[in-house]
């Protein structure tokens, strides 16, 4: 299966998605795709000129995903940078841990499109789980 | 009909679903409404307010106001007061976007003279008040000079020249949440916001020029005690909050909510978005000092704007802001906890009183009232629909049945992801344009999202805010210009 994802019509104020992947790493990837595609109306045209490190340790994979997202929402509106995962590792001993390699390039007016500002990934109906099918996760943003 | 059966009429566009609906449930469910509101209602508006009523120390019922939807933990629309000793502090029950509020400004123009000068304006307005994602303003000011803004609020805007006096009397609480804490903010929600004072944002935010029209006067007494006296008078109104230094907060401290939760408050997680923590409690404590600087963040804000809207106006018309008479009828929020003092059972208590979504409506006479409106009552601003208009209202005795809540808007019908498959944003834009709404939207994609038909009625909301005796018409006001952000 490909890592994916599809907008939902389940919240009225907000917007709600879920992405599927083989992998739990492959999960998160498209889950900052989705929200990468909200961010800006022309993803494909993001390129790879920034680069950063990001960890993060959380209890458990739900608080991991909504994290991860957040990190990716705060470093969008505070640094202006449109990043997504390039290189992801989650470790699960223990407490899960996250490490990445954030790539991206910083939000041109004349080069990128404004699409949605999202105020915060919410832990609303938050579920990261494994199935038959693979790894799926269903996250509400507020925007 | 979405509302479950348990729902009983109680008293007019009153209706209470017990607090046997669900388990855990302190106090039932309380939602004003008409019967469309009703029909209309998302069955989760129902089963969230039942997850709220579950808040340690919630006092008398959860609320839902009549333009109450599906958010995400409370619904939008939602109001719970718990006793300060004993209940929790919910940013759930506040909302990302803290202080997210409405402004509404009058003018001594008229449609006559606004007319020939209107795409002008809006150019102007568009220009000179950021609007759109990621927005960031022209008033520069450094990390720390920012923390002066988390502790004064509007009170800084118009120290350094932003507006006048009157502007800050009338603003809810001075324009200024006396218990903000600086130290209770990260240093990352301060990168975040520290250029945004000033701006207008995104999603449903907006500026719009609006228009008194004679037959939209439902109370011409009360009108003509809130500046709104002349025919085809123009007046501005604005909608915006704590921009991302708001979210920051919220995000932050519903994350450490949600680790504490379990194991160091020993509260159960019905619904993680409903994350809290006891108010009593340092981590409560915490939240509340930096939430009141969100909120002081987002006085700031709008005051900001007043100031940048009198220098439009006063540019257009080639004469002073003074001339022109643009004055605050007031800056109110609508997501917000304060503590308040309300009868419980015959009995005053203090209680901490979680508006999402929701206006205050103090009464005539109330105490925390400025002298201005002391007789009056509080006025309260309704933002409806860009396409239909919008409501000024006031607060009235009856509200002691909501501690003294209100609506705030007409409220989403529809998800924005549908809107955007039913409306196309240069249509709607052109629509709007023949109908005499001229347009500025920074994205046409945030357009079709606030498209008319996504909104309840807000005539149906203002009727059932006042049928429920919550809050009393004064005046609609129709847009004639818009700025999207």
């Amino acid at each position: 299966m490909q890592a994916n994802y599809e907008f939902l019509d389940a919240v009225t104020s907000d917007l709600c998605f879920v992405a599927r992947a083989d992998t739990l790493e492959g999960l998160f990837a498209a889950a900052a795709d989705a929200l990468v595609s909200l961010m800006v109306a022309d993803p494909e045209r993001v390129r790879e000129l920034e680069e950063q490190p990001l960890i993060l340790e959380e209890p458990d994979l739900e608080l991991l995903m909504l994290g991860f997202l957040n990190e990716l929402v705060y470093l969008r509106d505070a640094d202006q940078l449109l990043l997504r995962p390039k290189q992801l590792r989650i470790h699960r001993e223990g407490s899960p841990r996250l490490e990445a390699r954030l790539v991206g390039e910083r939000f041109l007016p004349q080069r990128h499109q404004i699409a949605t500002e999202v105020k915060a990934a919410t832990a609303h109906g938050l579920r990261v789980a494994e199935g038959a099918g693979g790894w799926e996760a269903r996250v509400t943003l507020d925007v | 009909m979405a509302a479950p059966p348990g729902l009983r009429p109680i008293g007019p566009a009153t209706y209470e679903l017990g607090a046997d609906y669900r388990p855990g449930m302190r106090v039932p469910v309380r939602v004003f409404a008409g019967e469309n509101l009703l029909a209309e209602m998302d069955e989760q508006v129902f089963v969230q307010a039942a997850n709220v009523a579950t808040l340690p120390g919630i006092v008398e019922a959860s609320f839902c106001m009549p333009d109450a939807h599906w958010g995400y933990g409370f619904p939008i629309g939602g109001v719970a007061a718990v006793a300060v000793e004993t209940g929790v502090i919910s940013p759930g029950g506040i909302g990302f976007d803290i202080n997210c509020g409405m402004r509404l400004l009058s003018t001594n123009l008229t449609w006559g003279k606004l007319k020939p000068r209107l795409p002008g304006l809006m150019d102007a307005l568009a220009a000179r008040v950021p609007a759109g994602v990621g927005s960031r303003s022209d008033v520069r000011i450094s990390r720390d000079e920012f923390r002066e803004v988390l502790v004064s609020g509007a009170v800084w805007a118009v120290r350094n020249g932003y507006g006048t006096g009157e502007d800050l009397e009338h603003t809810e609480s001075g324009g200024c949440f006396t218990d903000a804490d600086p130290e209770r903010v990260s240093e990352r929600a301060v990168e975040r916001g520290f250029r945004q004072i000033g701006t207008l944002g995104s999603g449903n935010h907006y500026l719009e020029v609006q228009l008194l029209r004679p037959e939209g006067v439902h109370d011409a007494e009360l009108a003509r005690a809130f500046g709104l006296d002349i025919p085809e008078q123009v007046v501005v109104m604005f909608h915006c909050g704590s921009r991302g230094f708001g979210h920051q907060v919220a995000t932050e401290y519903l994350q450490s909510f949600l680790r504490a939760m379990p194991k160091q408050f020993g509260l159960p997680i019905v619904d993680r978005e409903l994350a809290c923590a006891p108010f009593d409690s340092d981590q409560g404590q915490d939240y509340f000092a930096a939430m009141c600087c969100a909120a002081n963040m987002a006085f700031a804000n709008r005051q900001v704007i007043l100031h940048r809207i009198r220098e439009v106006f006063s540019d257009v018309f080639r004469r002073a802001s003074e001339e022109l008479e643009i004055r605050t009828v007031y800056d109110v929020s609508h997501n917000t906890a304060k503590i308040e003092r309300h009868l419980v059972d015959g009995a005053e208590r203090r209680l901490l009183v979680h508006r999402k979504g929701a206006t205050r409506a103090f009464p005539p006479g109330h105490p925390e009232l400025p002298a201005a409106y002391r007789g009056t009552g509080q006025p309260v601003i309704i933002g409806g629909s860009m396409e239909t208009g919008s409501y000024l209202l006031v607060g009235v005795d009856g509200g002691k049945s909501s501690f003294f809540s209100t609506a705030h808007g007409s409220g989403r019908r529809m998800s924005r992801s549908r809107a955007r498959k039913l409306v196309h944003g240069a249509e709607l834009r052109d629509r709007m344009e023949k109908r005499g709404i001229a347009v500025r939207a920074a994205s046409l994609r945030g357009l079709a999202e606030e498209a008319g038909l996504a909104y309840k009625d807000v005539e149906e909301v203002a009727e059932a805010a006042e049928v429920a005796g919550l809050s009393r018409r004064v005046a609609r006001l129709v847009p004639v210009g818009n700025v999207k952000g």
